[in-house]
């Protein structure tokens, strides 16, 4: 009864799982799995056209629905192309399920064609990988694999499948006997040390809380324990790129992203705060800066599910390991049994000395009648689609941060972008991974013209599919991140940095059969972003921008928080005789 | 532009944070993990230190549970006491290992490896080597009438120590197993 092939094992796993989208792109060694695929109708498979593709729709699906995505490619070629979406999945903690073809097992070692050692190129980039080599074991380890990659700190995993396995008939293993390794990572963090976080709550004088990815991966529930915890503290509270949305941007305790393009008063908080709460974020490069100048006066806390990101770059005094909604529930029990304390006296101050900060208004730029500033034209975007079921990808850049400073996040798994690996060309493909999970919402990707054409032959798969992604480009034929950096940094000797023979977008628009608008003057921006939201298909939107613009506010790498370099925002009085450059 | 003080041109800032990797006290731990015997953990391990740039200075593995699939991995690594806890909290993480134990942080333990020593030479000298060898108490496990092979146990500075002399005495050849080791007491 229940004996049959491996390939219609991979079905049968991955209905038990729930699975209802694969992306993917079939070859030799997956042939006989995408037979089955072919003669079921409960997995809905979308055809990919780049297995780089594949993985980062899986990803994007993960992201914005808190399920594992999955991803399927064929031996060899299929797989080498997945290595970047698994590398980029696990440093962004993304739950996703690689199922890879490989050639007979007789023939591994042989050199056979599309042959590569796949588990061993994937295995710095897998939080698990497997080689199944007997048919007995191939669904227990899609079960297993379905676990390792949704449990503890979420990750990549990858599941080899030599042909021949998926042609021989075996036993099949059903989710609830098949036995789950003994990886049952820690969720409930320690009482004791959650104590030691509770009495710095109730002293502390400059508090902020900092929170991250771990806060979306640990599901809805973590957020609204966040939101619960900041208004009953009132303490301030910043978020890092990945942290988005777990607590809304128009919260009146909301200080923006943090980081090195972070906003003024994150950043100073961070840095003059005396007690910080980590939740859910490890210490980035991006966000210490300076390590031995980062947050001088403040005692830490760090909450984490993953003992390792503990004390790896930053000593804190107080580390809680565990799920942050578990340990968020714990930290507000206690809290409230010892009666809701907090430094009354004391915060006043704080928040007095962060709305002077504020005052700063670090993200004031230099508008344009003549041309459309990058800022502009994501502010207008914003104040057109606020209030909408919208969720925002972006590709890597200058777009990226300008989306992470003038888009408000209100919700959790409603941004996704690639953050630790930075992966430009990642945006595209994620858009439709979240349109196919969100068929009926607005799906939009912030884009720089160079990132897009990583990835751009995703568009056939957004029309084969009909996702209605939005591809937003803020075009100024740079790489301008790229750019920036060597204006400062290599004086302004900009090597290979721009964008030269770019397609014609609308044209491009036209070939894939979707709609492209080109806009370059801001008076007939609204009406254009209009026109996009209106049309009911995939748009290309040629966002002709300023060439030269730079990303601000900037610490520059190797700088601590308090030297962060403002662009034309108001400096003067409340930064004093320095000028622009912040001590 | 005006908001800008880096020096046009200057070289001096990096993307990444350069740090004096010198600046702490380098120890030397030896950590035992015990692993799911699957094909591929140990690569993942190696994989790890590699990865991270830790150091291995020994690494020893076999098989210890045959019916419960289970290996120990023995490893002596150098670092930094933060590098040390990490790296004890990254071989914690990996999914196919059971449990890890730092056994010099944790107190006393036992430390043992195994070494074959080929010694040639003749006359005066291959006495001395056999006299030597009773005193470390070496075994000879193989002899001709030009040579021996030796085999000793201890600490990995006892089998210095026998290496050092024997080197003016003809030592060929050395095998070495890297150490094993478990914690003294209950």
């Amino acid at each position: 009864m229940r004996q049959m092939t491996g390939a219609r094992m991979v079905v049968q796993a991955l209905k038990d799982q729930g699975v209802e989208v694969v992306f993917g792109y079939p070859g030799g060694a997956v042939l006989p799995i995408y037979d089955e695929i072919f003669q079921q109708n409960d997995i809905k498979h979308i055809l990919v056209r780049h297995e780089q593709g594949a993985v980062h729709m899986a990803e994007g699906y993960a992201r914005s629905t808190g399920k594992p995505g999955v991803a399927l490619v064929t031996s060899g070629p299929g797989a080498t192309n997945a290595v970047t979406g698994l590398t980029d999945a696990l440093m962004d903690s993304i739950p996703i399920i690689v199922l890879s073809g490989q050639v007979p097992t007789f023939m591994i070692g042989t050199d056979g064609f599309q042959e590569a050692d796949t588990v061993g190129i994937t295995r710095p980039c897998t939080k698990m990988n497997w080689l199944v080599k007997d048919t007995a074991k191939l669904a227990e380890t899609i079960h297993q694999a379905f676990h390792v990659a949704t449990h503890g700190r979420p990750g990549p995993v990858l599941i080899d499948i030599p042909k021949d396995v998926q042609f021989a008939t075996a036993q099949y293993t059903p989710r609830e006997e098949s036995k789950i390794s003994h990886y049952q990572p820690r969720v409930r963090g320690d009482e004791a040390a959650i104590a030691k976080l509770v009495d710095l709550m109730e002293t502390a004088e400059r508090p902020v809380f900092y929170t991250g990815g771990g806060v979306i991966n640990s599901g809805v529930r973590a957020s609204a324990l966040l939101r619960e915890l900041v208004a009953e503290t009132d303490f301030p509270i910043t978020s890092t790129l990945m942290g988005l949305g777990s607590y809304p941007a128009s919260g009146k305790n909301w200080l923006g992203m943090l980081g090195m393009h972070g906003l003024y008063e994150a950043n100073l908080a961070m840095h003059g705060c005396d007690v910080m709460i980590n939740i859910g974020a490890r210490f980035d490069d991006r966000i210490t800066g300076r390590i031995k100048d980062f947050s001088p006066h403040s005692k830490k806390a760090h909450i984490d599910i993953d003992p390792s990101s503990i004390n790896k770059v930053i000593r804190v005094d107080v580390g809680i390991v565990g799920d942050v909604a578990l340990v968020l529930e714990e930290v507000l029990r206690q809290w409230r049994a010892r009666g809701s304390k907090t430094n009354r006296a004391a915060l006043p101050k704080w928040w007095a000395q962060i709305t002077e900060w504020r005052a700063v208004k670090c993200l004031t730029y230099k508008n344009s009648t003549k041309v459309i500033k990058p800022q502009y034209a994501l502010e207008r975007l914003e104040a057109l689609t606020k209030g909408m079921d919208r969720y925002i990808t972006t590709e890597v850049g200058q777009h990226q941060m300008w989306a992470a400073q003038f888009l408000g996040f209100e919700d959790p798994n409603r941004w996704m972008t690639s953050g630790g690996l930075g992966t430009m060309g990642y945006g595209l493909p994620a858009s439709i991974g979240v349109q196919i999970a969100h068929p009926d919402s607005l799906v939009i990707n912030v884009a720089g013209e160079a990132s897009w054409l990583m990835n751009m032959q995703e568009m056939g798969t957004a029309m084969q599919f009909r996702a209605p992604v939005k591809q937003f480009i803020l075009n100024n034929e740079r790489l301008g991140m790229v750019r920036q950096w060597q204006e400062l940094l290599h004086g302004e000797r900009y090597s290979s940095s721009w964008s030269e023979s770019l397609p014609d977008f609308v044209k491009l628009a036209e070939a894939f059969g979707c709609k492209g608008l080109r806009i370059d003057d801001p008076a007939d921006l609204d009406e254009a972003i209009l026109e996009m939201l209106a049309y009911p298909g995939p748009v290309i939107f040629d966002c002709r921008v300023e060439k030269h613009e730079n990303c601000f506010p900037m610490i520059p790498s190797g700088k601590p928080h308090n030297e962060m370099l403002l662009g034309d925002a108001d400096t003067q009085g409340v930064i004093g005789a320095k000028g622009a450059v912040l001590v | 532009m005006n908001a800008l003080n880096i020096k046009k041109g200057s070289s001096s800032h990096s993307a990444y944070e350069l740090r004096d990797p010198n600046g702490d006290l380098i120890e030397s731990h030896t950590l035992t993990a015990v692993v799911a015997n699957e094909s591929g953990v140990l690569a993942r391990v190696i994989g790890l230190f590699s990865g991270r740039g830790y150091n291995i200075d020994s690494l020893t593995v076999a098989e210890v549970d045959h019916e419960g699939h289970l290996s120990r991995i023995t490893v002596v690594t150098r670092g930094t006491p933060p590098v040390i806890a990490q790296i004890k909290a990254q071989l914690e993480r990996l999914v196919p290992v059971y449990e890890v134990h730092d056994l010099t942080a944790e107190g006393p333990s036992v430390q043992r490896e195994l070494a074959l020593i080929k010694v040639t030479g003749k006359g005066e000298a291959r006495i001395e080597a056999l006299r030597l060898a009773e005193i470390f108490r070496a075994n000879v496990v193989d002899s001709t009438l030009e040579s021996f092979v030796f085999e000793m146990t201890g600490t990995p500075e006892k089998i210095d120590a026998f290496a050092d002399l024997m080197r003016p005495l003809g030592l060929r050849e050395i095998a070495r197993t890297g150490v094993a080791a478990l914690a003294r007491g209950a």
